[in-house]
């Protein structure tokens, strides 16, 4: 038994694997960053004067043309494509979510025909490819020459519009991405709903609650906290889907940097110049996310987890707090 | 207050209620007793039309649950109806079933202002009233999962109560609590009796039965077996049946 002044040390489990796992990974990264900043050869020469000797040398480039990158970053070309894009991808998810919830709680829904309904139009959206979907509804034109908008089968019309001047590009994706979007959500959304225990609606309704109330109020709330984290992987995957826009003639940031590269053939430096802004863009999303998912969590956890910033501060007073305690034994045993 | 005739419910070919009769007096507390699966549970949510009843006829405070008689034909009434009148009819459930979502507060407010359209402040203060009543007051904040089960369970009969029901259902509120909480929900259930409130309480507890009840009804196998004064069914019962029950609960 050692003495209360003479305190036995403890050593910790080392574990080699990680270190050498730590080791491993820290040499990729930075073999990684070595490429993505390395310099190359240009292939062109500067020559200059010398105490009467010409002397030339080769100049170097970056590797992955950062000035050009840098270049055309912010023009208003690719700025106006990212407009493009972060609006697409909200009216398009808006639209999803919007049908998803509808076609949930059709597809649970006690009548068979609304719920064979909903199932039929899952099957169907997500059966075929979201690009030929968009296609379709950009020659949408073709297959109505009219598109009128008044009692079915009779010929009373209130609105009349021609299908050339509606489905604009734009109008032909938000339409086709909004649907293809709604079949996605809709399982996303019965997840969600199927997941709130049926004792709450219950509840609800003995509290004379009518069923929209309890949807609304108590399912639809809980549900969020089920609901949340593939809504949003949904919402960054939808945010680079909006790229095959760009293939019926979206001109939206991949549709932007791609015009731009067919003039000037620097394919590499603008396909850079999209990606980084989608990684901007997913990056803001995904912390927006992450706090979204904190608020629907209300009630579901006795603690919500921390956030960054005070998991980052209780880290830093952990290592000070071990720091002060290791010269506090250091200073006892000597 | 509450009338039943010839009771019967089945699901899935399975009859659970087999023509029960039933009366409930105004300001009375009766209990249900009886082994799992004697139709205790469907009797009550039948009462407030969460299960609909095949047959017989089911009668709160002299009207039909669910129907309408107009003439010699019954018609079911709407969403609309049935929403009024479980809004008039308290239920507390065995597992609470509190909204996970909401604060303690707005569990109690929520009802009040959505269905009974009750101006917010107003609501809340009757909320806080209702919540100082089962002792509660310094938890209205809380949300459920940070409260215990009988916490829970007394928050839920103030959400209830916030409706002013006139008629209040219990399934077995104690069943799911630790033993050593049961005392706090029954005391409250007690305070409610003593009030003048009309209860229907489905229990396990005999000791609450026997001192708050007016009547006690024994169902088995989706019949009432014997019913009457608590002292005369759990102190003399007559049939072998309840004999044997009361063997295995007491």
């Amino acid at each position: 038994m050692a003495a209360p002044e003479d305190p036995v040390k403890v050593v910790p489990v080392r574990h080699y694997g990680q270190w050498a796992g730590t080791v491993v990974a820290l040499v990729l990264v930075a073999m990684l960053v070595n490429t993505l900043f390395s310099k190359v050869p240009s292939g062109q020469f500067v020559c200059h004067v010398l105490n009467g000797a010409k002397r030339c040398h080769e100049t170097s480039e970056w590797r992955f043309s950062w000035n050009i990158v840098f270049h055309y970053f912010t023009t208003s070309e690719v700025l106006h494509g990212l407009v493009l894009t972060i609006l697409l991808t909200v009216i398009a998810m808006a639209a999803g979510i919007t049908i998803g919830v509808g076609l949930a709680v059709m597809r649970l829904s006690s009548n068979r025909l609304l719920s064979m309904t909903a199932w039929c139009y899952t099957w169907f959206f997500r059966g075929t490819p979201v690009l030929v979907q968009l296609f379709f509804w950009e020659f949408i034109s073709i297959l109505y020459k009219h598109i009128r908008i008044g009692i079915p089968f009779t010929h009373v019309w209130f609105l009349h519009l021609n299908p050339v001047t509606l489905f604009t590009p734009f109008v032909a994706a938000a339409i086709a991405l909004g649907l293809n979007e709604g079949a996605y959500m809709s399982e996303i959304a019965r997840s969600g709903l199927i997941s709130v225990d049926e004792g709450q609606s219950e509840a609800a309704m003995s509290l004379g609650m009518t069923r929209a109330q309890t949807m609304r109020l108590v399912v639809l709330p809980q549900a969020m906290r089920v609901i949340m984290p593939p809504t949003g992987n949904e919402v960054i995957s939808m945010l680079k889907t909006t790229s095959l826009a760009s293939t019926i003639g979206v001109i939206e940031l991949f549709g932007a940097t791609n015009n731009i590269s067919a003039n000037n053939y620097e394919i590499v430096p603008l396909l850079l110049v999209a990606s980084l802004w989608y990684l901007i863009v997913t990056t803001v999303l995904s912390i927006g996310q992450f706090y979204l998912e904190r608020r629907f969590a209300r009630g579901a956890l006795r603690t919500p987890p921390p956030t960054p910033l005070q998991r980052m501060r209780r880290d830093v007073r952990g290592v000070l707090s071990k720091f002060r305690t290791r010269r506090g034994v250091a200073g006892a045993t000597s | 207050m509450v009338e039943a005739r010839g009771v019967h419910k089945s699901y899935a070919g399975v009859e659970v209620l087999k023509g029960v009769d039933l009366t409930v007096v105004r300001g009375e507390v009766t209990c249900l007793i009886g082994p799992s699966g004697s139709g205790k549970s469907t009797l009550l949510r039948c009462i407030n039309h969460l299960e609909k009843h095949d047959a017989g006829e089911l009668r709160v405070d002299g009207d039909l649950v669910g129907y309408e008689l107009r003439g010699n034909k019954l018609y079911e009434r709407n969403d609309k109806q049935i929403c009024a009148e479980r809004a008039q009819i308290g239920m507390v459930f065995q597992r609470f079933n509190l909204f996970q979502h909401l604060t303690v507060l707005d569990n109690v407010t929520v009802g009040q202002v959505k269905v009974k359209g009750i101006d917010p402040e107003r609501a809340r203060a009757k909320a806080r009233e209702l919540l100082a009543r089962v002792g509660l007051d310094a938890k209205e904040r809380h949300y459920p999962s940070q409260l215990s089960g009988g916490q829970q369970q007394r928050v839920a009969i103030a959400r209830a109560l916030a409706m002013e029901p006139k008629l209040m259902l219990f399934d077995e509120p104690t069943s799911a609590l630790d033993p050593e909480l049961v005392g706090e929900v029954l005391d409250v259930m007690r305070d409610l009796a003593a009030s003048g409130m009309t209860m229907i309480v489905v229990t396990h507890e005999m000791g609450f039965a026997r001192e708050v009840a007016n009547t006690v009804y024994f169902l088995d196998g989706g019949v009432i077996e014997e019913s009457g004064a608590p002292a005369d069914v759990l102190g003399a019962p007559k049939s072998e049946r309840l004999r044997g029950f009361l063997s295995k609960v007491l």
